[in-house]
């Protein structure tokens, strides 16, 4: 871990305001992800803005039905809360499938959205890696991936967005919330949150510099059948082969995003309407321009059969 | 003490506390973390330094230069000792890969130099300023590409080829087992002072006299000026029998800043830094007649190491465990620089037995028998690569019976039996483990008031040695337990067996049991009697006429008796010492997904008298845990074209969690084995990791119908042999 400088912001604008003032600098809410990126220097922040005194605890009703989750609200706390359990169960699964009990109880809403890779080139900083040092190349593409992502990925970088919380908000459709140090705010779509690797794979999402996340919004509540399922090599405490978010109807129609392929929470809308045809024609449209290696393709037919299953559920 | 005969009946046989459910007697200080690890020794070695390793960034070549002058300079920063400074230090015997010293890169994450600092976040930080240049060479760690060394086989008994070609039923397959990591909870860590030319270390050693010996050998220093004191362990697992790096750069650290220094391997580093289980690649031939009388067994393994190792001799249960006239037992070892393999938790079996018991269950399944009855058939209570060799004990098949009975064993067809979206499978498998027993000595000291300290350098791994030891005094000197006090894990004590190799427990209670016999010799003469005839009871000695405190024979001075066990040829070369286990599992594999979660698993174990039933149950679930662990998710990943292991931390090598291990049953047969040691005990903490995985692998080709002959058996290897959905 580098010497870093410390302060404590005092409102999200101030807080913005610090994170630009100081080039290099970090928000730190519950440092679940980034403390232990700091001891690898895998991150190398010169600066920490506290953002735990902010309040942005709550999860209250918006006038439009929804929920407005504040950026602060812990996992634990959220997948607890009344109002997701009945209305937005597919959160709630997704959160407590996630990390452990312990680190549920640190983690924010908003560090959840912000948490790096768990590619393994990206933690051993003897490889190289562009998402972590741009430019030095990708070790996973000629490595090991069998955890790593297949779609979406570039010549860059085949890294995985490793949460779980993410692919249920993309699923719900939700919105995060942010404000700069000018104090100007903007709303961006889960679907455009997080980015894909591309050239730039050390860019994780479309934040800009200094850009703080105040919350995270849930539209009304849809309904449905909301199942969370998480495939992964143990029971708990593993970060997903192949998750599936979905949302189904009665008439059979519905929602789904997948975890664990891609460098962000994969969903393709168009394939939705594909949903009353079964997992494999969903799949089928969502993966069409599917790129596995060979050491992940196996990810394709778990994806499609983790939905199948999930829609065998639905009908239960 | 010369055991060179079976044990007789002796004052061992009460069982007024040996045997008994005695909870452990550290429980307390290990619950409450007053019992102090090797890097929390804050009350030893005043004005502790920390130290940070740096491990190479390459797998082979040579080190160029190495620019130290920025870590140096840092804040804090008292000494930096690199690997350039120095030639090669000496390697001791146990060590395969050197430690430290000189340009060579042998293997990914070589300790190349340690920092020391006034805090551990210096030390750590200024770690990653020095910059070091490299010669990088192409290296190699894929056994697939290993073109397989001729070698002499272990044992050609018969005419295997002829025996082979000529059967009715023969089974021929290819099984891999992965590369493991121990990954033990405490890393390996040290404090180490080094003054006047004497040198202390605080260590986690499973091996005080071997780490002692080595320290000397490797820093060049007299063993008379070596210390080493580890008395509680974080688990072992073998990756702690032979001197690491934590403790060699703790000491270099220490001579270099004149301070003690302290060092723990950072957790990504311990994998390849350290030792891990080989990959192998495994063929194995049967062959039996229509009755399913096994005629032939070959067994030919391939395992890597380091020049100068053992690699993984996954065929050494097969050379004992079933009878067949005809047998081809062959062990390759490809040597190449690599991360050194060595000893993990029942080394060779471990690996053995987790393909060997899919096989004996293919073959079952080929000869239309139940596998339980296809294993008792073939049970031999001589050693078939030398029939004159008998099994001193051997109840295999109760184990078989008891368990089959015990867990409803119905021998289910495959892909019989679904719940919902669930596949449900059971499966079973045998286990054999050595049950060897090496010299072991121990020093009690009765003190005036009645109490029985016991010293010896027998270290505990969590295993329950403290407790087992205590109920040994207490056993022997007629005290209750809480009157003996057992001081472990010093090497001035008395040289003790160590914990490996499942000869801990058998042989350190045996040279226990030795002292014991000479402290009551000794109190016999005192009280000019028979030490036959004595009693020892109740805190008391009687002779029949008199009772006499144990403490009043203190009073002027405590009572130190010291005498070592030493097994005699008979153990070894006239009888073959073993434990057995039956292992039986239910699982449910997903239909859809492939997920398999266990439902049940029964061990049943016939391995000698049981010492304590706490600890050794304690010892059985741990190995079936790490049993699951080897049988359905670790693997150390290889990355080839780098040749080191990827996946080396915590969170990418997935180990068992609670919500994969169901409800564990254990059930000892409890056979006294008097051939074994005078207590009539063997071990039992590498026997319960024995023959799980294989269960567990034929429980999910029974729930599915497909069969996995890599491990681990992940979904991926099967997922696409599932029914449609």
């Amino acid at each position: 871990m580098r010497a870093f400088s410390y302060e404590r912001a005092t409102t999200p604008e101030a807080a913005a305001a610090a994170a630009v003032a100081t080039p290099n600098a970090k928000f730190i809410a519950g440092g679940t992800n980034l403390l232990d990126l700091m001891k690898l220097e895998i991150e190398a922040p010169t600066h920490l803005v506290d953002v735990n005194g902010l309040g942005l605890d709550t999860v209250e009703p918006t006038d439009d039905g929804g929920l407005r989750i504040g950026a602060l609200v812990r996992n634990t706390d959220l997948a607890a809360d009344a109002q997701v359990r009945r209305d937005y169960p597919l959160l709630s699964r997704a959160l407590v499938a996630g990390a452990s009990g312990q680190l549920r109880n640190k983690a924010t809403t908003a560090g959840n959205l912000l948490q790096r890779t768990r590619c393994p080139y990206f933690y051993d900083t003897n490889m190289p890696c562009n998402k972590r040092n741009p430019g030095s190349g990708c070790a996973a593409l000629t490595g090991v991936s069998r955890q790593l992502a297949v779609i979406g990925g570039s010549d860059a970088c085949i890294a995985t967005h490793p949460g779980d919380m993410a692919v249920a908000m993309r699923a719900l459709d939700a919105v995060v919330e942010t404000v700069d140090a000018e104090g100007a705010t903007r709303a961006i779509p889960m679907a455009e949150f997080h980015r894909l690797p591309g050239d730039e794979p050390e860019r994780d999402t479309v934040l800009n510099t200094g850009e703080f996340i105040t919350a995270v919004t849930l539209p009304a509540p849809v309904g449905g059948r909301q199942i969370y399922h998480k495939v992964r090599d143990r029971a708990s405490y593993a970060f997903a082969l192949v998750s599936v978010a979905a949302i189904i109807h009665p008439d059979g129609t519905g929602r789904v995003a997948f975890g664990g392929v891609a460098h962000k929470p994969w969903r393709v809308e168009e394939a939705e309407a594909e949903m009353p045809n079964g997992a494999r024609a969903v799949a089928a449209r969502v993966f069409a321009d599917a790129a596995p290696r060979p050491d992940n393709a196996f990810k394709l037919p778990l994806a499609e059969r983790t939905l199948a299953l999930v829609l065998a559920e639905a009908k239960e | 003490m010369k055991f060179d005969r079976p044990a007789e009946a002796n004052a061992s046989d009460r069982l007024l506390v040996l045997g008994q459910p005695h909870s452990r007697v550290e429980g307390r200080l290990k619950t409450t973390g007053a019992a102090p690890y090797a890097y929390e020794r804050q009350d030893v070695a005043e004005g502790q330094l920390y130290g940070y390793p740096l491990g190479a960034a390459i797998s082979r070549g040579r080190i160029l230069s190495m620019d130290t002058e920025a870590a140096t300079a840092a804040p804090g920063v008292r000494a930096v000792v690199t690997t350039l400074d120095m030639d090669p230090l000496p390697k001791d015997s146990h060590n395969v890969n050197r430690l430290f010293g000189g340009a060579d890169v042998e293997h990914y994450h070589q300790a190349i130099a340690v920092v020391v600092a006034d805090t551990f976040e210096q030390a750590r930080s200024a770690t990653n300023l020095i910059k070091v240049e490299y010669h990088a060479e192409q290296a190699t760690l894929d056994l697939s590409e290993v073109t397989p060394p001729e070698t002499e086989p272990a044992a050609d008994t018969g005419d295997f080829d002829t025996a082979f070609a000529n059967a009715p039923v023969t089974l021929d397959e290819i099984y891999t087992t992965p590369a493991q990591t121990h990954a033990m909870m405490e890393p390996h860590a040290s404090v180490a002072e080094w003054k006047d030319g004497k040198l202390t270390v605080w260590t986690s050693s499973q091996m005080i006299k071997w780490w002692r010996d080595a320290l000397a050998k490797t820093l060049s220093l007299d063993v008379e000026d070596v210390r080493v004191e580890s008395p509680y362990i974080g688990g072992g697992f073998g990756g702690k029998l032979f001197l690491r790096a934590d403790a060699v750069l703790a000491a270099l650290g220490s001579k270099a800043t004149g301070r003690p220094v302290k060092l723990a391997l950072p957790r990504p580093l311990m994998t390849n830094n350290t030792t891990h289980r080989a990959q192998t690649i495994q063929r194995i031939r049967l062959a039996a007649d229509n009755d399913g009388k096994l005629i032939a067994l070959g067994h030919d393994n391939l395992s890597n190491t380091p020049p100068g190792g053992d690699g993984e001799d996954a065929t050494s249960q097969s050379l004992s465990f079933y009878g067949a006239p005809n047998m081809r037992i062959v062990n390759r070892v490809a040597e190449m620089k690599m991360p050194e393999s060595n000893s993990m938790r029942a080394p060779g079996d471990a690996a053995g037995l987790m393909t060997l018991e899919i096989a004996m269950d293919e073959m079952a399944e080929r000869l239309g028998m139940d596998p339980v009855e296809f294993r008792a058939l073939n049970d031999t209570q001589v050693v078939p690569s030398n029939p004159k060799q008998k099994f001193s004990h051997r109840n295999f098949v109760d184990c078989l019976r008891h368990g089959a009975k015990e867990f409803g064993w119905t021998n289910p067809a495959p892909a019989s039996r679904r719940e919902g979206h669930w596949l449900i499978g059971q499966g079973m498998a045998g286990a054999y483990r050595g049950s060897p027993a090496s010299t072991s000595g121990a020093r009690v000291r009765l003190q005036a008031d009645g109490r029985v300290i016991v010293e010896t350098d027998m270290t505990d791994i969590g295993t329950g040695s403290y407790t087992i030891l205590a109920q040994t005094a207490a056993e022997m000197m007629g005290l209750p337990i809480e009157k003996v006090e057992v001081r472990l894990g010093d090497s001035r004590y008395p040289v003790s067996s160590g914990s490996g190799g499942q000869f801990g427990a058998a042989s350190s209670t045996a040279g226990l049991y030795a002292a014991c016999v000479a402290l009551r010799a000794q109190i016999a003469e005192r009280l000019q009697a028979d030490a036959a005839t004595l009693d020892f009871r109740d805190g008391e000695v009687h002779d029949g006429t008199r009772s006499v405190s144990l403490a009043s024979l203190a009073s002027d001075g405590e009572l130190v008796a010291e005498d070592k066990i030493e097994f005699g040829e008979f153990r070894s070369k006239e009888y073959e010492l073993a434990t057995f286990a039956a292992h039986f599992v239910e699982t449910a594999v997903n239909a859809y997904t492939g997920e398999v979660r266990l439902r049940r698993m029964l061990a049943v174990c016939d391995a000698g008298r049981i010492l304590n039933p706490i600890t050794a149950r304690s010892q059985v679930i741990g190995g079936m845990t790490m049993a699951v662990g080897a049988a359905l998710m670790e693997h150390l990943e290889v990355d080839s074209g780098r040749a080191f292991f990827a996946n080396h931390d915590l969170a990418s090598y997935e180990v068992p969690v609670h919500l994969d291990i169901p409800e564990q049953t254990v059930i000892f047969m409890q056979q006294d084995d008097p051939y074994s040691t005078p207590l009539k005990a063997k071990g039992v903490g590498e026997l319960g990791v024995c023959g799980v995985a294989a269960a567990v692998a034929n429980a999910v080709y029974n729930a599915t119908g497909v069969r996995v002959r890599d491990y681990p058996i992940t979904l991926d290897r099967y997922l696409d042999r599932l029914p449609e959905v």
